[in-house]
């Protein structure tokens, strides 16, 4: 078996990463022109990392398959960025964060990582202040937080309930000063199809115009991919239409570990599905979560009622409702983490006490808030969401309840990267949501947008150079090479292929049925029969899909029919491989849940024995991937059962 | 329900357009105009016929990519909403929908309701920034602001960058887009180091890509979406007039 490195510096956890920057090797100015880097997607972390090495002086090229990159995926995000500032006094430090983010990751992260990622997110709040990011300020003029679950303090920033928007705006705008100075080069409208590797190093990618259809080489000394997560596998998801695995996919093809797949987040406050034509899930801010009260009637009988539009929620009594997160969790109430909120609505809904038409979904209850607080305060905390919530599904949050059900949201697992964010593949790096690396088995809210921009502004541009600093004597890379030129071969190949099927059904037919099969046997509760089902059903849709899928239009033209095609093949491939890994970890932890792994009263059984692993896994051509381990120690965190009881 | 769409077709930005006509029928009242436009897509593609392109990707009212013009309005007949939060409930059974795209110069069509926006990114590049670098920054808190600005400027920050205000303007003006990049950094200290030159360059770059001038019609407010307010080119205008007092 291969050994993993994960090239964790020496020292105390707390020193690592000021021992790893002493120690490094750096690339002088006059070096930094003559190095070409990559970086595929411009949300928070391929953007600000490709501001900053811009700003270093390196050359960067970058990508997007949208038509501007102020429209990744980023922009979404409602609630906040977490940074251990401590401003409110409430006793909050960067151990404290390093704690939470491993304690709500259910000890499964590594530990060096989290603590950097602790210790560098007081100076994203700078940075981001500095750029005329707008966050919520107080009457005195200084800065805003607020608290999110998971946590004791209150930590997080925010702007409105816009704060990916606004961040990623900041690094956008630091990415439009670059491309302006000519030290970053855009590419709009331009999806990877492809990674090359020339001597075992990745140097380029192969990407296709979508616009033109034209496949196109790009070439460099280091590749770095900022591609997000991978949640589109369940078809339904929070995530933009479309947010992809691809690169993630293609550089597993190619060789790079890809760390725990079956890690992906359940988020428990969306707007429930409402029937056959939905496209997406949107979320409602988890900060909703601060005033809302969770229940559903206790009586089976009115949660029938209900269903069938025969009884209001309103007219249900006091004593007829469950407040069953207040009931299970009472010390934390209606802020437990992610994973156990959604657990929790799921448990209720089949058991048969869910409401809605479709009994798949739970209340979200204002009214003692309003009652409490008055409708202008709550109105003013969330006023853009519950007008949001009324125009998708046409009922007034301030006069009736809520509806809420849990939706895919976002994938922990991903590429597998070390401690300098670099892939098995040398010249290589996963940055954001694409890389596995410091959430473990559940993210906290507000530590997405925390991530992107550490990996980005902070770590990558110092990481990636003591990488570049043994390039300086490459010259620049050819495009020429034959390794370009195979990779491009089998890039239109695949389009060939896909194009010349002319089968019976749409691309989309074929990803709501894996969706479907994801959603049923490899969602919130997974047992060892339904991922083994799972599996098999995958295999064979994946077998009919390359059989019988109809991509209309021609190659050569915009043609999202394509693109989905090209994206849905690979998301056939990572929904196997999700539920291979999650039929491997015999265990539940975080929001991986093991139907056969839990306790008497229901909560996730972790078996620190057998599973303190990151489980990597290897392509391997024609046959199952290989698993590799490795092992995660902890020198700091005492290791416990979650309790948030 | 039960629509008549008469949709932009365009083959490519160099082909001329036309309407056609097409007929849907079970749209659900829930869901939203896009998930509509899916559902006319998977009807054409099982006559084996190209679908409509048009853009969209998160489809919560943020990103500002999609961008259609329905029934003469930018984002359909709702205000402060983008194409995809726009749902089908909004409309009588059995109307006649026209969907066109964006129309305007500096807004070239890429294919059917598709258009080419990199327009808005040019004029960013030209200084819808403050120019620090990453690194080296004092703390965050060292610069208190008055909440009244951080507020306003939030509200002018909420810009989407979808081109609806273009769409809308007679003159296909951008001024409401700029005014509101222009606004939200003035208003804070951080941005108003720059401020003479970055209004100077990104007011010259508008013009240059060929955006029309603003004849204060009061549309591009009207049909903005986030509901960018007008007074933003008040203070765009006045920014622009003391740029030039040197």
């Amino acid at each position: 078996m291969a050994q993993i490195e994960s090239k964790i510096p020496k020292g105390p956890v707390a020193e690592k990463w000021t021992l790893y920057k002493d120690g490094q090797n750096l690339v002088n100015p006059a070096n930094k022109r003559k190095l070409d880097v990559i970086v595929v997607g411009t949300g928070l972390a391929g953007a600000s990392a490709a501001a900053s090495l811009g700003e270093m002086g390196f050359n960067v090229k970058i990508y997007c398959y949208q038509d501007s990159p102020r429209r990744a995926h980023s922009i979404a995000a409602q609630g906040g960025i977490n940074a251990a500032k401590n401003y409110p006094n409430d006793g909050d430090s960067v151990h404290r964060l390093f704690y939470d983010t491993i304690k709500g990751g259910d000890y499964r992260a590594r530990e060096a990582n989290v603590h950097r990622l602790a210790e560098v997110s007081n100076s994203i709040i700078d940075q981001c202040v500095a750029q005329g990011v707008p966050f919520a300020r107080e009457y005195g003029g200084l800065l805003d937080n607020r608290s999110f679950g998971g946590a004791q303090v209150s930590r997080t920033f925010y702007a409105r309930g816009q704060t990916g928007q606004q961040l990623l705006l900041g690094a956008y705008s630091a990415l439009s000063r670059q491309i302006k100075k000519g030290t970053v080069e855009m590419f709009n409208r331009t999806e990877m199809l492809d990674l090359v590797i020339v001597d075992g190093k990745a140097r380029g990618i192969i990407t296709r115009d979508l616009v033109t259809g034209k496949i196109e080489r790009h070439a460099a000394h280091a590749v770095v991919i900022a591609t997000g997560g991978y949640g589109n596998v369940f078809f339904l998801s929070t995530n933009a239409m479309g947010s992809n695995g691809s690169a993630a996919i293609q550089v597993y093809r190619k060789g790079a570990y890809f760390a725990n797949p079956c890690f992906t987040q359940i988020h428990p406050t969306c707007i429930p599905v409402h029937g056959e034509s939905q496209s997406k899930l949107t979320l409602m801010s988890e900060s909703l979560r601060n005033d809302g009260r969770i229940w559903v009637p206790k009586k089976k009988e009115d949660a029938e009622q209900i269903r069938k539009g025969l009884l209001k929620p309103t007219a249900i009594k006091e004593e007829d409702r469950d407040y069953y997160l207040e009931r299970r969790y009472p010390a934390f109430g209606n802020l437990v983490p992610r994973d156990v909120a959604s657990r929790a609505a799921k448990e209720r809904c089949d058991a048969g006490f869910g409401v809605g038409a479709t009994g798949l979904a739970v209340y979200l209850d204002f009214a003692t808030s309003i009652q409490r607080l008055g409708k202008k305060v709550i109105e003013e905390r969330y006023g853009n969401l519950f007008q949001m919530y009324e125009k998708i599904v046409d009922e007034n949050p301030y006069e009736t309840p809520m509806m809420i059900y849990p939706a895919i949201h976002y994938t922990m697992g991903g590429i597998w990267v070390d401690y300098e964010l670099m892939t098995n593949i040398p010249g290589l790096y996963a940055i954001g949501e694409c890389n596995f690396s410091d959430h473990g088995a559940n993210r906290l809210g507000a530590s997405a947008l925390m991530q992107g921009l550490a990996d980005g502004y902070f770590v990558l541009p110092y990481t990636i150079q003591n990488y570049l600093a043994n390039e300086i004597r490459t010259p620049r890379i050819q495009k020429s090479m034959q390794e370009f030129e195979s990779a491009e071969k089998s890039v239109k190949e695949r389009i060939d292929k896909l194009m010349s099927i002319k089968g019976k059904h749409s691309v989309d037919f074929y990803h709501k049925k894996l969706g479907k099969i994801m959603w049923d046997k490899v969602g919130m509760g997974r047992t060892k029969e339904s991922l083994t089902t799972a599996i098999a059903e995958i295999k064979a849709l994946s077998v009919e899909f390359w059989k019988d899928v109809r991509v209309t239009g021609t190659k050569d033209e915009l043609n999202p029919e394509l693109e989905k095609a090209l994206r849905v093949a690979d998301f056939l491939e990572l929904g196997e491989l999700m539920a291979m890994d999650a039929l491997n970890r015999e265990e539940s932890c975080g929001g991986h849940f093991r139907e056969e792994h839990q306790t008497e009263d229901g909560e996730a059984k972790r078996n620190d024995i057998d599973f303190m692993y990151a489980a990597l896994w290897q392509y391997k051509e024609g046959k199952a991937a290989e698993l590799f381990k490795e092992p995660l120690v902890y020198e700091v965190v005492e290791v416990k059962q979650r309790n948030y009881k | 329900m039960k629509f008549k769409l008469k949709i932009w077709r365009q083959e490519n930005a160099q082909a001329k357009g036309k309407f056609v006509t097409y007929e849907l029928d079970n749209v659900s009242d829930d869901c939203s105009f896009l998930e509509m436009l899916d559902q006319l897509n998977e009807t054409l593609v099982d006559k084996f016929d190209k679908p409509v392109c048009f853009d969209h990707d998160c489809r919560e009212g943020i990103c500002g990519m999609c961008s259609l013009y329905i029934n003469g309005r930018p984002h359909g007949n709702d205000s402060g909403i983008t194409t995809c939060q726009l749902h089908m409930r909004r409309f009588k059974d059995g109307d006649t929908l026209v969907v066109e795209p964006w129309r305007a110069k500096a807004f070239p069509v890429i294919k059917d309701l598709v258009v080419d926006r990199t327009a808005f990114d040019k004029i960013i590049q030209e200084g819808g920034y403050v120019s620090v670098n990453t690194g080296g920054i004092p703390d965050a808190n060292a610069i208190p602001i008055k909440k009244v600005d951080s507020d306003l400027a939030m509200d002018a920050a909420q810009c989407i960058g979808c081109g609806a205000c273009v769409a809308a303007c007679k003159n296909a003006s951008a001024m409401l887009f700029v005014s509101a990049k222009v606004s939200h950094l003035a208003l804070l200290p951080q941005g108003s180091l720059e401020a003479k030159e970055r209004v100077d360059n990104m007011v010259s770059k508008m013009d240059e890509l060929g955006f029309g001038y603003c004849s204060n019609t009061g549309a591009c407010e009207a049909e903005c979406p986030k509901e960018i307010k007008i007074s933003n080119i008040a203070r765009l205008n006045r920014e622009f007039f003391v740029s030039k007092l040197g």
